[in-house]
């Protein structure tokens, strides 16, 4: 057991200096540890001289507690600032050892995508649902009534040869693979409670091969509108916000005459395109027209009491003016690297 | 339609030096759509020149050329030519140095077989004129004399350009240049004139205007009209009328102007007498015939044609007529399909003196129907399908008449024969205000009427509406039937930009539907995660139906692109296994690939339908549209996903990790996630995929799809890799049952207590099935448990597996303890000893 010592000025302020100046020292908290232990702890010498204060007189106790505490609090303090810069170096020795490069950090989920031809059908309804429109459907492979005599377009119509649908077995069926959105028109005025306001984006098949600018499977947008009081002027305006949203605020539509067995009058819709790679243009975006009244009769729609409008456009050919691609088999082939380009966003 | 400016020119004023530019744009605006523009690649000096003398030079490699002097108007160039059909004094085309022609080909002075030959004399198809090429073009036979240096160009039509511009199918007057000069005028205001009103010239009609029918005498060649059987009500001929021309000289060339004006129009030249048929055709818009007189036997009839009955054609095709065809026939059978194609019997010939024209009209659908039959559409056929002018029939007539007396040398019959009355148009009702009131303008009536009235159309003001007007459309506009028709013509005219912009407010709506909605949800969170979304064609092979329901039912195309894969899809997954191998041979062997669509299942629809279509114009019994639904296959919406190669790709501190089954079960878990419900799973088999590992996908205890591994076999004969995983879930159905709302639990916020349980059960036992034990014998105070091993082997009797799950137990109103949750785990025990399961010590 070591000894203790008197309880002096002198001896205190030796013992305190030796402790300052190995606290001071100790730069880990190993050596931290042990000079807790030596100066600080039971058996060091300012814990022995604390003991001994029992054997001290009465009437010095007080001054040679005071002392003795007084150094004792102070080192404690002193300790515990050193310990703190110490686990603080300490640690910011171990968190520069565990430097990583933040470059070549493992990504464990690969970025998927969305079809973009999906999406923009997703942003077209968007925009209508916006202006209270709903988003209609109707089955792909289709009632003849439906894809043609509802619309106007009766058996001797040249469309309906073998030249552009594709007729499905038995002959007999009266079933085409629908070569056009359209018969979703008479679907939602069949099944919707006049005022309709819809829009139709779906697949649609026609017997085209597959090369740059064709292929027998792809997507329309239709749109239908019958309300009281519709006039051409309507669609004209809905085309614009519709061209808007889809080419920029400069966009604008420009109507020629055209003949659409569903529609009378008819038009061909040009969009002028002021965002174009390669500089403004118009382009042929799609057809339109106020729905024939042959096609609202058969729809059981009386043509004197509600009339409206249609239009349609295709999609890929909208993605394709949009997004500057040149080449339709780019996106009916599947490759992971053309819907890569879009990933979430068209 | 092809549109030579110059013919153009004789019926509409246009202004001089026209550019193609300008006239598409004219055309354009009245909805005659630009589609190409042709122009002779062809540019002078090319002038014509005279043989003056000629020396046959032999050569080396056995040709003779001639050396020859040729005077092209006030100087002479020596010129080496390798034809010898011509003789001094000839006129020929001789094209000069700078001169440019079709190739392109440019002429310039050149040495060659020890000349320099200062030009070229050039054939016809050199010139571009025709196929003609056994020598060069001596003008003589083309009934052309003109001075030397004139400019052959000029001469020629070499100098003319046609635009060609898309005339819809309703307006079949628009297949005529006295069609298009009308268009031109209605867009432009230029002067038109209708040649179908121009004064008979050389047929010897007795007075100016189109000349009357014949009446009161014996037509040489009687017609008779005899539809026992008409298309759709309508008769197939309305009226037929008939022209003799006789004594022409059928050694007479075509002249060049007509030649330059039918090959620019996109019309082979053939023969004086049948090049002067297709000329008034492409003029006037009326197919004419010309039949030689001399081998119709008897009369004309037009009818059907009967069962069995055949007719030669001018293509020399032996044809089986069927009972809707309509015929031309003489007293021998037929001599011709009406308005598709004549017989060869009565064909005009290089012997052909007399000439009788046929100018017929036609009813569309009938003419339609036979030349789509015959795989036939001719010139004719397509103007009749669209609707020929009835009245154009005796103006038409008379002016081949008048081109086969002064360009064949023939002498008219001034006689008009017609039989039957052609069609009127219908009049139609147009209430005052209803023109604006559907396109949005503010048109007075006094516009509308105006523009009627320019449009050939007989305006009145009605009688019947006390406002309003009664509107007969001229004969040529057949395609008017309807107020609306009549409101896009007073718009076309006065210009489409004149439609302003009115955006329309739609009633409140209610936005996406819920299964929109959702199927967007899951489609984002499957991309979310990386897998990429494909669109398959859904034309498969029967081998590619067979890989995954062998010997299913599938919907049939009757006219596929490619017959072997006429089948439509009844599964996503082969066409997902054909977009994987094509991004493979591309070299990307990572793949997550998805599908959303539809399948097509004949099970319930494509029967033949009880009923035949319900006409268009109006709607069909409630009974009628239920059998056409029933009709339509089922075709629900489906979501398919497939994977292979590397999930997580090998990189600085990472392994790479294999796409596995877990791919394909996390997927389906998201998708079911996605749409609001919770999926479980059970061991099931299917064809095509691996017998130990496939699911059957449940949600509340329904089979929604199913998941699972190919077939090793399956995948290596589709080069795809070792372990190829898939789902495919029916998607509609999925939403159709998972719950519409959320019922939300109150959150306990007491401490938890976790333990974990081992059980030691039989290896054929599901794990699932235990965990479902544990749980319910556990109770409420269970709030999660999830299976965090599954060990096997070493330290477990033979045919068991030892299961560990995490439990954590939480009570709502008090801290629970250990005791307390030692009970209910012990319960839950209990619970799974059922299933032959003992707590592992």
């Amino acid at each position: 057991m070591p000894e203790s010592k008197e309880i002096s000025q002198q001896n205190v302020a030796a013992a305190r200096e030796a402790a300052l100046s190995a606290i001071a020292s100790a730069s880990t908290g190993e050596e931290l540890k042990a000079v807790r232990s030596a100066h600080l702890g039971e058996g060091s010498p300012l814990a022995l001289m604390n003991a001994s204060l029992r054997d001290v007189p009465a009437e010095d106790r007080a001054e040679a507690g005071k002392l003795v505490g007084g150094a004792r609090a102070e080192l404690s303090r002193v300790f515990q600032e050193r310990e703190v810069e110490v686990s603080a170096a300490e640690e910011a020795i171990r968190l520069e050892s565990e430097r990583i490069d933040v470059t070549e950090v493992a990504t464990r989920w690969r970025p998927g995508a969305r079809h973009p031809l999906s999406m923009l059908m997703e942003r077209i309804g968007e925009i209508f649902v916006g202006m209270g429109w709903e988003v209609a459907e109707g089955p792909e492979l289709e009632s003849e009534w439906f894809n043609f005599d509802a619309l106007n377009t009766d058996a001797d119509h040249p469309a309906r040869t073998m030249q552009d649908t594709f007729f499905v077995a038995p002959q007999d069926s009266k079933l085409v693979l629908r070569s056009q959105t359209s018969p979703v028109q008479i679907r939602s005025l069949l099944e919707r409670p006049l005022p309709v306001y819809v829009i139709a984006p779906g697949k649609v098949f026609r017997k085209d091969e597959l090369d740059a600018t064709h292929t027998p499977v792809f997507h329309q947008v239709e749109g239908i509108a019958i309300d009281r009081g519709l006039t051409m002027a309507h669609l004209r305006g809905t085309l614009e916000h519709f061209a808007r949203l889809m080419f920029g605020a400069e966009a604008k539509i420009r109507f020629r005459p055209n003949f659409f067995p569903f529609t009378e009058p008819s038009a061909e819709m040009d969009v002028w395109q002021p965002n174009a790679k390669g500089g403004a243009r118009w382009i042929e975006w799609g057809g339109c027209g106020m729905v024939n009244r042959n096609v609202l009769r058969a729809a059981g729609v009386d043509p004197e009491e509600y009339q409206g409008f249609a239009f349609g456009m295709g999609i890929e050919r909208t993605l394709m003016f949009r997004n500057d691609l040149g080449d339709m088999r780019d996106m009916v082939e599947g490759d992971i690297r053309f819907s890569g380009q879009f990933g979430m966003v068209v | 339609m092809r549109v030579p400016v110059s013919w153009l020119a004789e019926f509409a004023q246009l202004p001089k030096g026209i550019t193609p530019a300008q006239l598409h744009a004219d055309l354009v605006k009245v909805g005659l759509e630009e589609e190409a523009l042709h122009v002779p690649e062809i540019s002078g000096p090319i002038v014509v020149g005279r043989v003056l003398e000629f020396v046959d030079e032999p050569q080396s490699n056995g040709k003779t050329i001639r050396w020859c002097q040729v005077d092209v108007g006030g100087e002479t160039r020596g010129i080496v030519c390798g034809a010898h059909n011509f003789e001094v004094g000839d006129k020929v085309v001789v094209t000069l140095p700078g001169s440019v022609l079709p190739g392109p080909f440019p002429i310039a002075a050149r040495s060659t077989y020890g000349h320099v030959s200062d030009g070229m004399i050039a054939s016809e198809r050199e010139l571009g004129l025709g196929d003609e090429h056994s020598g060069i073009l001596r003008l003589a036979e083309l009934g052309l004399d003109p001075e030397v240096g004139t400019d052959a160009l000029e001469l020629l039509g070499l100098n003319d350009w046609a635009v060609e511009v898309n005339v819809t199918p309703d307006r079949g007057y628009e297949l005529s240049i006295r069609g298009i000069a009308r268009e031109y005028s209605h867009s432009t205001g230029a002067k038109f004139t209708d040649p179908a009103t121009l004064p008979p010239s050389a047929s010897g009609s007795p007075k100016a205007g189109r000349p009357e029918p014949t009446k009161d005498k014996s037509n040489p060649v009687p017609v008779k009209l005899l539809d026992e059987s008409p298309i759709r009500g309508r008769q197939g001929c309305n009226s037929f009328v008939t022209r003799v021309v006789r004594g022409i000289d059928p050694t007479r060339p075509t002249p060049p102007w007509m030649a330059s004006r039918l090959r620019l129009a996109g019309i082979r030249s053939i023969s004086l007498a049948v090049d002067i048929s297709n000329y008034v055709m492409i003029e006037m818009g009326q197919p004419l015939h010309a039949y030689d007189l001399d081998l119709i036997k008897g009369g004309i009839t037009v009818r059907r044609a009967s069962n069995g009955e055949r007719i030669t054609t001018l293509d020399d095709q032996d044809r089986e007529l069927d009972p809707e065809d309509l015929l031309i026939c003489d007293d021998a059978g037929p001599i011709g399909i009406a308005g598709v194609m004549g017989g060869a019997r009565t064909e005009n010939s290089s012997a052909t003196r007399n000439v009788l024209v046929e100018a017929a009209n036609f009813d569309p659908i009938s003419i339609a129907r036979s030349a789509r039959r015959h795989r036939l559409p001719s010139e004719a056929s397509r103007r009749f399908e669209r609707g020929v002018d009835p009245e154009v029939a005796i103006p038409a007539a008379e002016r081949a008449v008048q081109l086969l007396v002064e360009l064949a040398g023939g002498t008219a019959d001034s006689n008009v024969w017609q039989v039957g009355e052609p069609v009127a148009t219908e009049e139609i009702e147009l209430p005052a205000g209803f023109v604006n009131s559907v396109i949005g303008t503010e048109f007075t009536e006094d516009e509308v009427m105006s523009t009627l009235r320019a449009l050939g159309a007989r305006v009145e003001p009605s009688t019947n509406l006390g406002s309003g007007l009664v509107v007969e459309p001229p004969s040529w506009r057949p395609d008017l039937r309807d107020k609306a028709d009549l409101a896009e013509e007073v718009v076309r005219i006065r210009g489409y930009d004149l439609i302003p912009a009115v955006l329309p407010t739609a009633p409140p709506g209610r936005g996406f539907t819920r299964e929109q909605r959702l199927r967007k949800s899951a489609a984002q969170l499957l991309a979310a995660s990386g897998a990429v979304e494909v669109l398959a064609y859904p034309f498969l092979s029967r081998e590619q139906l067979d890989l995954f329901e062998p010997g299913v039912e599938a919907c049939e195309l009757l006219n596929p692109l490619d017959w072997s894969s006429r089948y439509l899809r009844t599964s996503l997954l082969p066409g997902l296994i054909e977009i994987a191998r094509r991004n493979l041979s591309r070299g990307l062997v990572d793949l997550k690939l998805f599908e959303l669509g539809s399948v097509y299942l004949p099970a319930t629809g494509g029967k033949p339908l009880a009923i035949s279509l319900p006409a268009g114009n109006s709607k069909p019994s409630d009974a009628e549209l239920a059998e056409l639904e029933s009709a339509i296959p089922n075709q629900p919406l489906r979501i398919a996903g497939l994977f292979l190669g590397d999930s997580i790709l090998r990189q600085p501190g990472q392994k790479q990790v294999h796409a596995g089954i877990a791919d394909a079960f996390e997927a389906v878990g998201q998708v079911v996630r996605a749409v609001g419900a919770t999926a479980e799973f059970e061991a099931g088999s299917r064809d095509g995929l691996h017998p130990g590992r496939t699911a059957i996908v449940l949600v509340g205890g329904e089979e929604v799809g199913f998941t699972g591994e190919l077939l090793p076999s399956l995948a290596a004969e589709q080069d795809l890799g070792p372990r190829v995983s898939v789902f495919e879930l029916d998607l509609a159905k999925l939403i159709a049952i998972a719950p519409a709302e959320v019922v939300a639990l109150p959150i306990g916020t007491l401490p938890a207590a976790t333990q974990d349980l081992s059980l030691v059960v039989p290896v054929e036992v599901p794990a699932a099935r235990v965990l479902q034990a544990v749980r319910e014998g556990a109770g409420e105070l269970l709030e999660d448990i999830r299976l965090v091993d599954d060990y096997r082997g070493e330290g477990l009797p033979s045919g068991t597996k030892s299961l560990t799950f995490a439990l954590r137990f939480r009570a709502f109103d008090r801290t629970l303890t250990a005791t307390e949750a030692t009970a209910a785990k012990m319960a839950g025990v209990a619970s799974a000893e059922k299933l032959g399961a003992q707590l592992r010590e």
